[in-house]
């Protein structure tokens, strides 16, 4: 593909675009019949370099392939307010074989016939481009209004339709209309993903200025929410899946048959660690999915980097292990030892015992709070800070032996199963459970919630399944499985993986819909002991009592990871900086509350709630009225007769001005019903009454 | 089976060589986001405790008068000249970049009351104890000349205060009357007179140029058309006011910086009341000068302190005090908003910054863009208890400290001695006076 440096600097003049229509890209789905792609760049989302020019990066490999000759056609209209640029290849000859067929109907929709000779590079100045390029567009059917397959409407221009113009729609130099004026729609569903709260009522604010402060807000708001959604065109990778054939259900399929299916990178990533003197295993990722941490039962203790299969540390503790963890970064991590909690470095070099933690059972890890919780066999749920290393908050929770925990990776509230079948939420700052709920009729094994918090899935001795929602507690959905469920994983995509004994089941969409059968299965050697899915990759990692498998679950992982938050490939400085910049907004522990946007929401207390919180503080109602005291006087008149005296003159005082205002309101009210009186009257009367005596 | 494995390819997220900068691609979905307002509060936490940690104000001080800085004239075309004239009848005129005086003159004798530069920037003005106008050349006198004023007017009583028009070479002096002067005269074209009192300040608009408003001691704010041949309005406070300063931005209002305390901003529109009452001061207001842009307003004062306040705000911003500082009698904001200068008593001009915790110097696009984003957030978080408490936080000199305490028991004494009365008179009869109401004795036209 050749760019030439002129149109890299025509692209790199844009500054807001729209994305277009697609002639052709409606007959056919998408993946294999996109040769014009639309490209909106936001403004400042991207320098563009010459060698590093975004727009082919758009395109996927296959398309690149085809697509061997571009020209583009930006058309200025009108100035810097909007532009666009479309791009397609005429040269059908190059296509591909399996999209041949949609390239020549592409050919035939284009109308005019497409030379194989390469073109030069039509500007937006060059007149007849222009006009061709019109002619095209009048072909052209409704923008593909999102990602997915729904070009499906065609719609042609007649001769005497017009198009419905949008605000920015211009003419054009050469005397047509835009037939695409205004910036490209977007489906709300995507503008809804970026709301954050509701729309002020501008209606109920009477204050001008302040109505008009937040009318500008507003409109920024919108503009944010616009561009953010439109920004979703840029994001470079999509997510993977896995579709059986006619007739073949996806949960037989077996995982060599996916990897041999798949390129050899991917295909890697299927593999097996045969251990099988220290078992089961317990596993971590880290939170970009990169590092691998294993914990066999008895001991043995390896850190890997998974992706090169290249092993950072590896030992034995000589003591039993009960979880393992990572800490904030891939170079710390904590081990649940028999009696204390242990940390090391990624060298295996052990850096703190504490002793304050004894008997852990389960960990999780808040990254956002640098808070370590722990559950232990003596029923106390611990928090330990791990960026200042001291006990937060070390709660009794009266319930037994915790070996059941997860946490909530929205509002980092940590949810524990109890043998009576009860789950518990709990935060640092309340030695009482923020909510207790009843799940099962008998012991929780496991219990899992969702990337976004809002659903919980429990499973229990009873062999049940329970899908709950977080927000209402109430129970969604309930299924039996064979065996039950002793691990349950969430992925980022919203995958349950199941550990049921020996094999491990995927589902997909519990939540929504009932799910009938798994996504998919797999069996390992002896029972499984520990699973999670790799976050940002197409994994799930199972420990089990033969060591670990690493399995393929297509459509499990986040596509696009956003690298300020985690970066699968970040170097050690950006590792260094990243730690800085974390530690210096690291959410306090106070802060952890069932609902996190809470905080900036607007309080709207009452005043009789503020007062009662006053009095709470307090400690006494400062705005009580004091028992009328009578002042000592000399010369005889404090004499028990002047003292009642004294007081009959305010006794009754608050009942005089109770009365006083009472008899008021009754004559307003009389005054303005009479008033109404007078007007139904009024009209009633007829035009001659006023000539009446 | 078709099949899908998200594989990424190392060449797209990982720079090429180490001259390149790294990529960074983002994802602006908000489930990869989670605890968003907590991490923005925590973040404005840190921007605002990060601001008081830097705020730090005081430049330099300028040193070289012999007796307290009496008043102050910024250069209008040169951002780096100012001119001081002194109790003692001497100016100097000095070099804010390097700090040091570059011209110093024997203007008069006595104070120097009234110093003003011409709008060219080639010549001042001054007035002084002496009863004379003087009119001196920018530049100082070549070798071997002597130091002597362009013209002289010699009056018959003590002029007070001086101003030039922003656009004509007409020029505005205060005394017993306030006169209008052509430059190329030597008598008034023009003398207005109210009453018989006499009048300590007068100052041009710089938006509707022909229009004057002064203060003289007999209480009064009395504004001024120079076109005709009597005064437009005045206005009577509760008590005098010391200087004026027009908004540069609105053309009708202006703020009197008042001997009671309090900072008054009226629309000269409707002067029976004001728009805005400021307080904090705990002594009478000396000078104030409004901020190039029209949005803040900086005021001194003889308690010693200078202080910030936003032109629609009640209170001020900023309060700016030194050990050595002695009652401020001057101040100026800078023509490019950035500094501000305040000449005391003891004989010293200081300069300070108007932001206080603002970084000197250029920025890199990367500070700047974080500086903007911690602005934002520190104003998206403003009424949370802990980012109020930080922000507002200063520290003051036990004298003023006291004074204020004092002050707050004395307002609300008074205010419940009212509250009192009325409850015990006939409903009606103990009017309820807004604050703004308080002060304005009455309005005469």
């Amino acid at each position: 593909m050749l760019w030439s440096p002129a149109f890299a600097g025509a692209v790199s003049a844009r500054a807001q675009t729209s994305h277009r229509p697609v002639p052709g890209a409606s007959t056919a789905e998408p993946r294999t019949t996109v040769l014009i792609h639309l490209f909106t760049i936001i403004a400042g989302a991207r320098s563009l370099v010459r060698d590093e020019v975004p727009l082919p990066l758009r395109l996927r490999k296959r398309e690149r392939n085809f697509a061997s000759e571009v020209i583009a056609f930006a058309s200025g209209l009108g100035g810097c307010c909007w532009d666009f640029i479309v791009l397609w290849s005429p040269d059908s000859s190059m296509a591909v074989t399996d999209s041949g067929m949609e390239e020549k109907q592409q050919d035939k929709d284009c109308g005019k016939g497409t030379s194989p000779t390469v073109k030069k590079l039509k500007r937006y100045w060059d007149e007849s481009q222009t006009k061709e390029g019109a002619n095209d567009s009048a072909r052209m059917e409704e923008p593909r209004d999102d990602g997915q397959n729904s070009a499906g409407k065609k719609r042609k221009m007649k001769p005497g339709e017009k198009w419905q113009k949008r605000p920015g729609g211009r003419k054009l130099v050469s005397g047509k209309e835009d037939p695409f004026p205004g910036p490209a729609p977007i489906p709300q569903e995507k503008i809804m993903k970026f709301e954050r709260g509701k729309k002020t009522k501008l209606r109920q604010v009477s204050n001008r200025k302040l109505k008009g402060r937040l009318k500008t807000l507003e409109t920024k708001v919108e503009l944010a929410k616009t561009q953010a959604a439109r920004f979703d065109l840029l994001l470079p990778e999509e997510a993977g899946f896995l579709e059986g054939d006619e007739g073949e259900d996806t949960c037989t399929i077996q995982q060599e048959d996916i990897a041999e299916a798949v390129d050899i990178t991917s295909g890697s990533k299927h593999f097996n660690l045969i251990l099988n003197q220290f078992g089961p295993y317990r596993l971590n990722y880290t939170c970009n999915g990169r590092y691998l941490l294993l914990g066999g039962r008895r001991g043995h203790v390896a850190a890997m980097d998974w992706h090169t299969k290249s092993l950072m540390c590896e030992m034995n503790v000589m003591e039993s292990i009960n979880d393992i963890k990572w800490l904030h970064t891939e170079n710390m991590f904590a081990v649940a030892q028999k009696k204390w909690l242990y940390m090391y470095d990624n060298q295996g070099v052990e850096l703190h015992c504490v002793k304050k933690f004894n008997d852990v059972l389960k960990m999780e890890f808040l990254p956002y709070h640098f808070l370590l919780a722990t559950c232990s066999a003596t029923g106390f749920l611990q928090y330990l800070d791990i960026s200042i290393g001291k006990e937060i908050a070390a709660i009794c929770t009266k319930s037994g032996r915790l070996d059941v925990m997860t946490q909530n990776p929205h509002n980092a509230i940590i949810h524990l199963g109890h043998p009576n079948g009860t789950v518990s939420l709990w935060s640092p700052n309340l030695k009482e459970p923020l909510v207790k709920m009843l799940c099962h009729r008998a012991a929780v094994r496991a219990v899992a919630v969702d990337n976004t918090g809002t659903y919980m899935i429990t499973s229990g001795l009873d062999r049940k399944l329970n899908v709950y929602d977080v927000r209402s507690y109430g129970l969604l959905h309930s299924y039996v499985i064979p065996f039950g469920a002793s691990h349950l994983s969430f992925s980022q995509r919203s995958l349950l993986a199941a550990g049921c004994g020996d094999t491990v089941q995927v589902y997909k969409d519990v939540h929504v819909k009932p799910a009938h059968k798994p996504y998919m299965v797999h069996r390992v050697q002896q029972g499984v002991h520990g699973i999670q899915f790799c976050p940002y990759e197409d994994v799930l990692g199972i420990g089990h009592g033969e060591g670990f498998t690493s399995m393929l679950v297509p459509g499990a992982g986040e596509p696009n990871f956003d690298a300020l938050e985690n970066n699968p490939f970040r170097s050690q400085k950006q590792r260094q900086e990243w730690e800085v910049k974390a530690l210096l907004e690291k959410v306090p522990p106070d802060l952890i509350t069932l609902e996190p946007g809470k905080l900036g929401e607007v309080d709207f207390l009452t005043l009789k709630q503020k007062h009662k919180e006053r009095v709470e503080r307090l400690g006494f109602d400062p705005l009580a009225k004091e028992k009328f005291e009578p002042k000592l006087k000399k010369k005889g008149r404090s004499s028990s007769g002047q003292l009642l005296k004294r007081k009959k003159k305010v006794a009754q005082e608050e009942q005089r001005k109770l009365i006083q205002e009472s008899v008021e309101k009754k004559l307003h009210q009389e005054k303005a019903k009479k008033k109404r009186e007078k007007i139904a009257l009024l009209g009633q009367r007829s035009t001659l009454d006023r000539f009446k005596k | 089976m078709k099949v899908k494995i998200l594989c990424r390819n190392p060449d797209d997220y990982v720079r090429e060589t180490k001259k390149d900068i790294q990529k960074v691609p983002r994802n602006y979905d908000p489930t990869l986001h989670p605890f968003e307002v907590p991490r923005e509060y925590t973040r404005a936490l840190n921007a605002v405790k990060l601001e008081r940690v830097f705020a730090k104000p005081y430049l330099a001080s300028l040193d070289g008068h012999r007796d307290g800085v009496n008043c102050m004239a910024k250069h209008p075309e040169s951002l780096a000249t100012i001119l001081s004239g002194a109790c003692d009848g001497e100016v100097k005129i000095w070099n804010l970049t390097k700090r040091e005086c570059t011209r110093t003159l024997q203007a008069h004798e006595g104070f120097v009351r009234g110093l003003c530069v011409r709008f060219c920037g080639t010549s001042f003005f001054t007035v002084g104890d002496d009863k004379a106008v003087k009119h001196w050349n920018m530049e100082s006198p070549g070798y071997g000349e002597q130091e002597e004023p362009l013209h002289t007017i010699l009056g018959k009583t003590v002029y007070t205060g001086i101003d030039h028009h922003w656009k004509d070479a007409v020029f505005a002096t205060c005394g017993q009357q306030v006169d209008i002067w052509n430059e190329q005269r030597s008598s008034p074209m023009r003398s207005f007179t109210w009453g018989v009192d006499s009048i300590c300040s007068v100052k041009f608009n710089p938006i509707e140029t022909y229009l004057l408003g002064s203060c003289s001691s007999d209480r009064n704010i009395v504004l001024y058309d120079m076109r005709q041949a009597t005064p437009l309005k005045k206005v009577i406070l509760e008590m005098r006011s010391n200087t004026l300063c027009w908004n540069p931005m609105e053309a009708f209002m202006f703020t009197a910086a008042n001997e009671d305390y309090n900072l008054y901003t009226f629309d000269m529109r409707f002067l029976d009341m004001p728009v805005m009452v400021h307080m904090d001061h705990v002594s009478a207001v000396l000078d104030v000068d409004y901020s190039p842009t029209g949005k803040e307003f900086v005021s001194a004062s003889f308690d010693k302190s200078v202080r910030i306040f936003p032109a629609d705000k009640g209170h001020s911003r900023e309060v700016y005090h030194t050990k050595r500082m002695q009652h401020v009698i001057s101040v100026k904001w800078s023509s490019d908003n950035r500094y501000i200068l305040c000449g005391s008593d003891e004989m010293n001009i200081r300069l300070w910054k108007a932001n206080a915790s603002e970084k000197l110097g250029v920025l890199t696009p990367r500070e700047k863009s974080s500086l903007n984003y911690s602005q934002k957030l520190k104003e998206k978080f403003q009424h949370h208890p802990q980012i109020k408490r930080i922000a507002r936080h200063r520290h003051l000199p036990r004298a003023i400290y006291s004074q204020a305490k004092e002050q707050r028991i004395m307002r609300e004494a008074r205010r419940k001695k009212e509250m009192n009365r009325r409850k015990h008179s006939k409903p009606g009869s103990v009017p309820l006076v807004p604050e703004k109401k308080k002060h304005i004795v009455a309005v005469v036209k």
